[in-house]
């Protein structure tokens, strides 16, 4: 099963290393990862991404839990949560077909944010989903570059935010995924 | 958080005082071993290089007492067994690059058995590091997966911080080996910061679980008061977590059978009649039955080894099993949990106590009485030859069950385990988790040196005894009243029954160098095709040593070694080919075992 597990952690050197070690030494491959600072710059969250057996997961995510530098681990696939993600095309277009693609672009409620001569850089925020979409019907161009954030996401479980709770001062950061 | 915050205050207090009497500056060498002397740090095993050149500089004027060892292997086995015989963290330092790699398998085998033990390593300098500067290794990067948690040291601010983060996780939850390393121009750097704060350091990532769940606690008491067969399945951490007056208290009074896992052994004294010894592959008839047979199987710091359980889906089939440990990652991990307690055994024990009413259990005690009586360990007797089980028997007797036991790895590790009765913590040592051969001989001497009022004994093969044979010199050195029992069946005997019961009888690679053993058997002084020869070998390091190849000398051998107290190697020459049974073969279920060859 895909999991989407966050992991709270110390905001240092190695720990990034200890945490995707942990991972991939028992054979996992990571489908995305992300990872940015917290409101309290002593902390970051990673986003993990990763397909496996549920009860290895789950014996994963105790042993994350045991890591010195690991502050909370939730394995958010056994909960509900929201999940965003931003892509990011250039996409080569002829000029005659830059109509299209902004016809496109504007119904899917992706962004234009780049033009240049040869080619668009159009960006989309939205589930893994849409993202999928998007990425699909984009193909009838000639796709150059396509960058991803990996997924990022939080949980809309009620009771999971007592543990988690910070200020909620607006992260300087926070603008990447927008 | 709250830490940084306490650091901050702490650092404004020195400042203001600072105004009254002047800063006091210290080097970053200075403040390691300053922190390592308020951590209670005594005994420190290593051996010096390029890089720590600034500690030992320290080093030599503290009172701590420096232990050489030959090699930084050596020196962190000797940590351990000095960790593992007084309860109190080893700690050992080794040089940058090879001096640090050489500490991995030490730093691995400690990782396994849950050894608290704090690893200093000497680096490059920050500004050489990712330089392929010389003895340069990532030290950090290589021992991450063997060390409970490491640190690379930046800031020379920092030491104070990180020598109590290591020392407290060392030693809290589960035990485990924590590694510092720390760049030369750290060490050679200058501080004001104060002395290590006082307390449990704030670790808000990190934080062990103490008293169990009180309502985990009452459905276990339920379950025991309930059943009808119960069964205590003990492991290395009742022994980690001193909880082993606790567990007599509550056995005594709820008359429940106990087994214990190899690192157990000792927890629960095994001249009690409640006691069934040791379970798993070479664990005792009367054990394996009762977790077949039991109808709650409650854990108590074991960890469902795969050595202990056999084939999973036939492990305790018709039992309820409860696990009572303190790290919830070792919950279901393997063998499916009904009762999950994560707790500190010691305190967990203390509560249940209250909770299990006495019982009798007349029927299943009886039926454990017969099994004990029918099927102790025994050995094939009739052999003119001189069998490594009675070595074992020998030193039993010899020292009445009252010494420290510390096994390498392999046969002469379970006959130990078989032959001895243990009836107190901390008298068996051995590397149950990794096992790593060569670990008994340097940990023998940690132990001696932790606890210089004990009789010690190193049980070791030939083979492993070799791996590391140059540290028997730091036992001579430090006049350590070691007795280094070499059972020298001239192979890999563990290997070799593997070979024989499963490979076909070939002994690829398994047979060590002794050419003409067999009719040698009455040896003489010459060589006569003994490699190495012990015995000379032994009094090289400046041991005292003789070897024993007949049934009738062995007690009086045991006996002027122990009375020599000096450094003694026995070397025993036993039967090639004697094998340890009951054995459970890999994959089989604990009642498929093999109690013989024929």
């Amino acid at each position: 099963m895909n999991h989407v597990i966050t992991a709270l952690v110390e905001n240092q050197p190695g720990v990034l290393a200890r945490v995707v070690g942990l991972i991939s030494g028992r054979g996992f491959n990571i489908d995305s990862l992300n990872v940015a600072p917290q409101p309290d710059a002593t902390a970051s969250l990673m986003t993990i991404q990763v397909l496996g057996d549920d009860r290895v997961l789950e014996q994963v995510t105790k042993q994350l839990n045991k890591l010195v530098d690991v502050v909370k681990v939730s394995d958010l696939t056994t909960k509900s949560f929201i999940e965003r993600e931003v892509v990011m095309l250039k996409v080569a277009v002829p000029t005659a077909k830059r109509g299209e693609l902004r016809d496109l672009v504007a119904i899917t409620g992706a962004e234009i944010v780049a033009v240049q001569a040869k080619s668009v850089v159009v960006s989309m925020v939205g589930d893994r989903k849409k993202l999928a979409e998007f990425v699909e019907l984009l193909k009838q161009f000639t796709i150059l570059e396509m960058s991803r954030s990996g997924v990022i996401a939080v949980s809309s479980d009620e009771a999971d935010r007592e543990t988690t709770k910070r200020k909620t001062s607006p992260s300087k950061r926070g603008g990447m995924t927008k | 958080m709250g830490f940084f915050i306490v650091m901050a205050g702490a650092r404004g207090v020195k400042e203001t005082a600072c105004v009254v009497e002047r800063v006091k500056m210290r080097s970053g060498a200075k403040c390691i071993i300053d922190s390592l002397e308020q951590a209670g740090v005594t005994t420190i095993f290593g051996l010096p290089g390029g890089t720590v050149l600034d500690l030992f500089a320290e080093l030599y004027h503290s009172p701590i007492k420096f232990v050489l060892s030959r090699h930084e292997q050596g020196a962190t086995h000797m940590a351990d067994g000095y960790a593992r015989a007084t309860g109190r963290p080893g700690c050992c330092i080794a040089t940058s690059g090879p001096g640090a790699t050489n500490t991995i398998t030490g730093l691995a085998t400690a990782n396994m058995d849950g050894v608290p033990l704090v690893c200093i390593c000497g680096q490059v300098p920050s500004t050489m590091i990712g330089n392929d500067a010389f003895q340069e290794a990532d030290t950090t990067g290589i021992s991450r997966g063997v060390t409970k948690h490491n640190y690379l040291v930046k800031n020379v601010d920092d030491i104070p911080r990180v020598v109590a983060e290591a020392f407290y996780v060392a030693t809290s939850g589960k035990p485990g080996p924590v590694l510092i390393d720390v760049p030369k121009d750290v060490q050679q750097g200058q501080t004001k910061v104060d002395r290590m704060p006082d307390g449990v350091p704030a670790m808000r990532g990190y934080r062990p679980a103490s008293t169990g769940h009180p309502k985990q606690i009452v459905r276990l008491a339920e379950a025991i008061n309930k059943a009808k067969r119960p069964l205590f399945y003990v492991g290395g951490g009742v022994i980690a977590g001193n909880a082993s007056q606790e567990l007599m208290a509550v056995v005594r009074k709820a008359q429940v059978p106990v087994t214990t896992t190899l690192m157990g052994l000792g927890s629960f004294p095994e001249t009690d009649p409640l006691s069934l010894r040791m379970l798993g592959m070479h664990g005792s008839v009367a054990a394996n039955h009762a977790v077949t047979e039991c109808d709650l199987l409650v854990s108590i710091g074991a960890r469902f080894d795969d050595r202990v359980t056999g084939k999973i889906s036939e492990f305790a089939p018709g039992a309820t099993v409860a696990h009572v440990d303190i790290d919830p990652s070792t919950i279901s991990k393997s063998v499916g949990v009904d009762i999950p307690v994560v707790g500190d055994v010691k305190l967990v024990l203390a509560a249940l106590l209250d909770q299990v009413e006495a019982k009798e259990r007349t029927d299943w005690l009886k039926t454990i009485a017969e099994w004990q009586r029918d099927f102790p360990f025994g050995y094939e007797t009739s052999s003119e030859e001189l069998l490594p089980q009675y070595v074992v028997e020998q030193i039993y007797r010899a020292t009445q069950g009252k010494a420290i036991i510390v096994t390498d790895v392999g046969q002469n590790q379970m006959w130990s385990a078989q032959f001895f009765k243990y009836t107190a913590p901390r008298t068996f040592l051995s590397s149950g988790g990794l096992g790593t051969m060569g670990f008994g001989l340097p940990a023998a001497i940690g132990a001696q040196i932790g606890k210089p009022d004990d009789v010690v004994f190193n049980i070791s093969g030939d083979g492993g005894v070799q791996m590391n044979f140059q540290e028997l010199v730091v036992a001579v050195e430090h006049e350590l009243p070691i007795n280094v029992v070499i059972l020298n069946n001239g192979c890999l005997g563990m290997v070799r029954q593997w070979q024989e019961m499963f490979y076909k009888k070939e002994y690829s690679g398994s047979q060590l160098g002794q050419s003409g053993r067999g009719e040698n058997e009455g040896i003489s002084s010459s060589r006569s095709g003994y490699l190495p020869d012990f015995v000379a070998l032994a009094k090289a390091h400046g041991a005292e040593a003789e070897r024993v190849s007949a049934r009738s000398e062995v007690a009086d051998a045991i006996q002027r070694a122990i009375g020599s107290k000096r450094t003694n190697v026995i070397e025993f020459i036993v039967k090639g080919d004697a094998n340890v049974y009951p054995m459970v073969p890999p994959g089989a279920s604990l009642t498929e075992m093999i109690h013989s060859m024929s």
